[in-house]
C-alpha cells in the first residue's frame, strides 16, 4: 500500500447528514480510511448556504469564517454533498472578495476542498471499491455537483464496479429535482410539481433503488416517492460505495432485530 | 402593461392548476433537444459563446460611443433617431408619429420593447388600430393576453383554444371551414394578416440588433411578417433598447451563430432582416420615413452595477426553456413582460424588486439557464444579489428572516448547535422511527403538503463520532 504520508483529512459532514441521516458520514469516513486517510471530524454546523441563498451575506460570512477557521489545518476538506462542497469551491472565494486578509484563505480553502466522490477519484486515485450491492439502481445528478463542481463521472464509474449492481441511466438526469434548500418550503407547490416529474422518472427506470450525492434532493425524491406508494429505496451514493447500506434507506422504518443467535 | 408578479404565489398556483396549460407545457416546442443538437453541430460554439459575450461586454463599456457612431450613420442614411428615457416617452414619440402620418392601422413585427411600454393598448386609446403580425403575437392579441415566452409568445396555448379562437374572431369567414390542421390555421392566419398588411399605415419593429458601424437595424424572424411590415407602410419605426448596439456586422455576425442556435436550434432563423433608412431614390421599395425609438427605461442606470451582466442579454429564451420553474408554471405567472431566469433578474431592475421580489426567490439556483446563456450571464449569482437588495431593505418575509436568525444563532454557536440537533434528532427520531418517515409535521408543512418526510436516524453524527473516539 501507498508509502506516501497519510493524508489528514477534515469531515465537514454537512448540518443535513449530521442531523439526519449519520449513516452518510460513517459511509464517508469508510471510504476515506479504506483509502488511507486519517480522518478528523472538528467540531461544526453549517457552511452557510442558508443564509448566502437567502441573500443574508453577514451572516453567510460568518459561518463561512468559522469553517474555514476550523478546518483550514487539514491536508483536505472533504464534503459528502455537492451543494455543500459547491459553496465552499465556488461561493466562498466570492463571499470574500475584495477582502485581502479574507480572500486569499477562502481560495485556499477552496482549492483543497472537494465533494466525496471527486476526491476519491481525482486526488486519491481510487479506481475500484469494495463492495456489494444486490440491485438495480439509478443515480441523479445533483445540480451543484453537475453544474458547479462538474462531478458526473466519478460516482459512475466507482458504482460500475459495485458487485451486484446494475446502473440504468435516469433519463433527464440533469435536470433539478426541485428541492432548491428553502426554494420548496417557499415555493411548495412548484417544488411539488417539479418532484413529481423526477420521481415518476425514477419509478420509470424500473429501478429499485436512487442514488445521489446530496441528501437534500434525496430526502426530496425519497418524500415523494413513498408518497406516491413507490417501492424505491433511496440512499446516498456513498453508503453503497462503502458497502454499508443494509440498514434502512432512507424514509423506510427501522427493521425489527431479528434473533440471529 | 399589468403588473402581477407581486401575485406571483397565486399565479403560480393558478398556472399549475390550469390543465390546459399544464398540456401545452408538457408538449413543449422541443426546444432543448434542438439546442443541444445544435450545439453539438458546431465544435466552436463555446468558443463563440466566449466571443459573444465579449463583443456585448466590450459595447456596454463603450456605450456612449457607439451609440453616438450609431446615431451619425442612421442620420446620414436618412433615419431618425428619437431618444425615450421612459416607457411613457416611447409610447408619445411613437404616437406622435403615426399622428403625423395620419395613421388608422399600423402593423407590427415581435417586439418585447412594445409590451414592456404597453404600446398596443396606448394606441388603442388613442384611436389607432395595431396589428400584430407575428403569428403568435396575432394570437395573444386576439385572446388580450401577454406573451408567456420571449420567442414563442404563445407556447402557453393548444391548437384546439387557437381554432375556437378563429372562429370567435373571424367571423367574416364560412362557418364549416376545416380547421382542424396546423397547415389550415397558419393558412387561414396569413389570408387575413395579408390584408392587414397591405392596409397599414405605420409598420412598427422590434430590432435583435442596431449596428453602430452602419446605422442598420437587424431583425431575425421565421415567419417574414417583420419584411412585411417594415416594407410595405409608408413609415417604419424600430423600437429598440440601448443594449441593442453591437459595433459592426462582422459582430453581428459571431452573434447570429450563437442566437437561433440557442433559441430554436436553427443553425439560422429563416429571415435575417438588415434595414439602413428609408427608401433611397433607385430602391424598389421600401418606406419614405424611418424611425429610430431608443428606450432606456432604467437601463441606463445598470450600466457598470451589479446588474449589468443581464444587458448582455440577446433574447434567445434558452434560459426558459431550460428553466424547470419556467417549464411547471409557463411564462404568465411570472407577472409580466419577461419570464423565466433572465426575467427574474431584469423585472426587479425595471419594476422595482418591491414589485418583483419574488421572481429571484423562485428558484432552486440549479443554473441550467447559466449553463445554455449564449452570452453567459451569471442568473444565479444576478437572483442571489437581487435577494440581498432585498434582505438588506428588509422587504423579505418576516417568517424568513426570523427563521433565519433563529438557525443562525444556533449555527454560529457550534457546540450549542450540537446540543440543539442532538435534543432535535432525538425527538423526531422517536416519534418516526416506527414509520421512518412523517406523513405531517407542523412545522414543515410546505414539505408535508407534498411528501413525506424521512425520520432522522438518532443520534447526530457528531454526537455518535464523539462517543465513538471517547469509547
Amino acid at each position: 500500500m501507498p508509502q506516501t504520508p497519510r493524508h489528514r483529512v477534515g469531515l465537514l459532514v454537512t448540518c443535513l447528514v449530521d442531523l439526519m441521516r449519520p449513516a452518510i458520514g460513517f459511509a464517508a469516513v469508510k471510504l476515506l480510511e479504506d483509502a488511507g486517510c486519517t480522518v478528523e471530524v472538528p467540531r461544526q454546523s453549517c457552511c452557510g448556504q442558508p443564509a448566502f441563498n437567502s441573500g443574508d451575506r453577514a451572516t453567510a460570512r460568518e459561518l463561512a469564517e468559522q469553517v474555514i477557521a476550523a478546518f483550514e489545518r487539514y491536508d483536505y476538506v472533504v464534503v459528502p454533498s455537492g451543494s455543500c462542497g459547491g459553496q465552499v469551491r465556488v461561493h466562498y472565494p466570492e463571499l470574500f472578495h475584495g477582502d485581502p486578509n479574507w480572500h486569499p484563505r477562502a481560495q485556499a480553502f477552496a482549492a483543497k476542498t472537494y465533494e466525496l466522490v471527486s476526491f476519491l477519484i481525482d486526488v486519491l486515485g481510487v479506481s475500484k471499491v469494495n463492495a456489494r450491492y444486490a440491485g438495480t439502481a439509478t443515480y441523479h445528478d445533483s445540480c451543484s455537483n453537475l453544474r458547479e463542481l462538474g462531478v458526473r463521472a466519478q460516482p459512475r464509474r466507482l458504482l460500475a464496479g459495485v458487485v451486484g449492481l446494475t446502473l440504468v441511466e435516469l433519463p433527464d438526469a440533469d435536470v433539478c429535482c426541485g428541492f432548491g434548500g428553502t426554494f420548496c418550503v417557499k415555493y411548495p407547490d412548484i417544488s411539488n410539481a417539479i418532484v413529481t416529474k423526477k420521481a415518476e422518472a425514477v419509478a420509470a427506470t424500473g429501478a429499485d433503488t436512487l442514488l445521489a450525492g446530496d441528501l437534500g434532493c434525496l430526502m426530496n425524491i425519497a418524500g415523494k416517492l413513498q408518497r406516491g406508494g413507490r417501492n424505491v429505496h433511496v440512499r446516498h451514493v456513498a453508503e453503497v460505495l462503502a458497502g454499508m447500506a443494509d440498514g434502512p434507506a432512507i424514509g423506510e422504518p427501522e427493521r425489527r432485530r431479528e434473533s440471529t443467535k | 402593461m399589468t403588473l402581477t408578479s407581486p401575485q406571483f404565489k397565486e399565479n403560480a398556483r393558478a398556472a399549475l392548476a390550469d390543465t390546459a396549460l399544464q398540456r401545452a407545457l408538457s408538449k413543449g416546442l422541443g426546444f432543448v433537444e434542438r439546442r443541444r443538437l445544435a450545439a453539438e453541430r458546431l465544435p466552436e460554439f463555446d468558443a463563440l459563446r466566449d466571443a459573444a459575450r465579449d463583443i456585448k461586454n466590450h459595447t456596454l463599456a463603450h456605450l456612449d460611443l457607439y451609440l453616438e457612431a450609431y446615431e451619425a450613420r442612421l442620420a446620414a442614411a436618412g433615419g431618425k433617431l428619437h431618444y425615450a428615457v421612459t416607457a411613457e416617452e416611447a409610447r408619445a414619440i411613437v404616437l406622435d408619429i403615426c399622428r403625423t402620418a395620419s395613421a388608422k392601422t399600423v402593423t407590427k413585427g415581435k417586439t418585447m420593447i412594445a409590451e414592456e411600454i404597453g404600446l398596443n393598448d396606448f394606441l388603442e386609446h388613442n384611436g389607432i388600430q395595431p396589428v400584430e403580425t407575428d403569428l403568435g403575437e396575432y394570437l395573444i392579441q386576439i385572446r388580450h393576453e401577454m406573451p408567456s415566452h420571449i420567442i414563442a409568445p404563445a407556447i402557453h396555448l393548444n391548437k384546439d383554444q387557437v381554432e375556437a379562437d378563429f372562429r370567435r374572431v373571424h367571423t367574416h369567414l364560412p362557418k364549416d371551414r376545416n380547421l382542424a390542421e396546423p397547415a389550415t390555421l397558419l393558412a387561414e392566419a396569413r389570408g387575413v394578416l395579408r390584408e392587414r398588411f397591405l392596409a397599414a399605415d405605420v409598420g412598427i419593429t422590434g430590432a435583435n440588433f442596431l449596428v453602430s458601424q452602419t446605422g442598420t437595424s437587424i431583425i431575425v424572424t421565421n415567419e417574414g411578417n417583420g419584411d412585411l411590415t417594415q416594407t410595405l407602410p409608408k413609415v417604419h419605426i424600430v423600437l429598440a433598447t440601448i443594449e441593442k448596439l453591437v459595433p459592426t456586422l462582422e459582430d453581428v455576425s459571431t452573434l447570429l451563430r450563437v442566437l437561433a442556435r440557442s433559441a430554436t436550434g436553427q443553425d439560422m432563423s429563416v429571415y435575417t432582416t438588415l434595414s439602413t433608412g428609408p427608401r433611397r431614390s433607385d430602391d424598389p421599395d421600401g418606406p419614405s420615413e424611418y424611425h429610430v425609438v431608443i428606450l432606456d427605461n432604467g437601463r441606463s442606470s445598470m450600466l457598470g452595477g451589479e446588474f449589468e451582466d443581464i444587458l448582455r442579454c440577446i433574447r434567445c429564451g434558452a434560459c426558459m426553456n431550460y428553466c424547470p420553474v419556467f417549464n411547471a408554471i409557463g411564462g404568465h405567472a411570472y407577472g409580466w413582460v419577461y419570464p423565466g431566469p433572465m426575467g427574474a433578474v431584469l423585472t426587479p431592475a425595471l419594476v422595482g424588486v418591491d414589485n418583483g421580489g419574488h421572481l429571484p426567490n423562485a428558484s432552486m439556483f440549479c443554473g441550467r439557464c447559466e449553463e445554455v446563456c449564449p452570452v453567459r450571464i451569471p442568473l444565479p449569482r444576478l437572483m442571489r444579489t437581487w435577494r440581498e437588495r432585498e434582505f438588506e431593505r428588509h422587504l423579505s418575509p418576516a417568517t424568513v428572516r426570523g427563521g433565519l436568525k433563529f438557525w443562525a444563532f444556533f449555527a454560529k454557536r457550534p457546540a450549542l448547535y450540537g446540543i440543539a440537533t442532538a435534543l432535535a434528532s432525538r425527538v423526531l427520531w422517536l416519534f418516526g422511527r416506527s414509520a421512518g418517515r412523517f406523513r405531517r409535521l407542523p412545522f414543515a408543512s410546505g414539505w408535508t403538503r407534498h411528501r413525506d418526510f424521512p425520520a432522522p436516524q438518532g443520534a447526530t453524527f457528531q454526537a455518535q463520532w464523539r462517543r465513538r473516539r471517547r469509547g
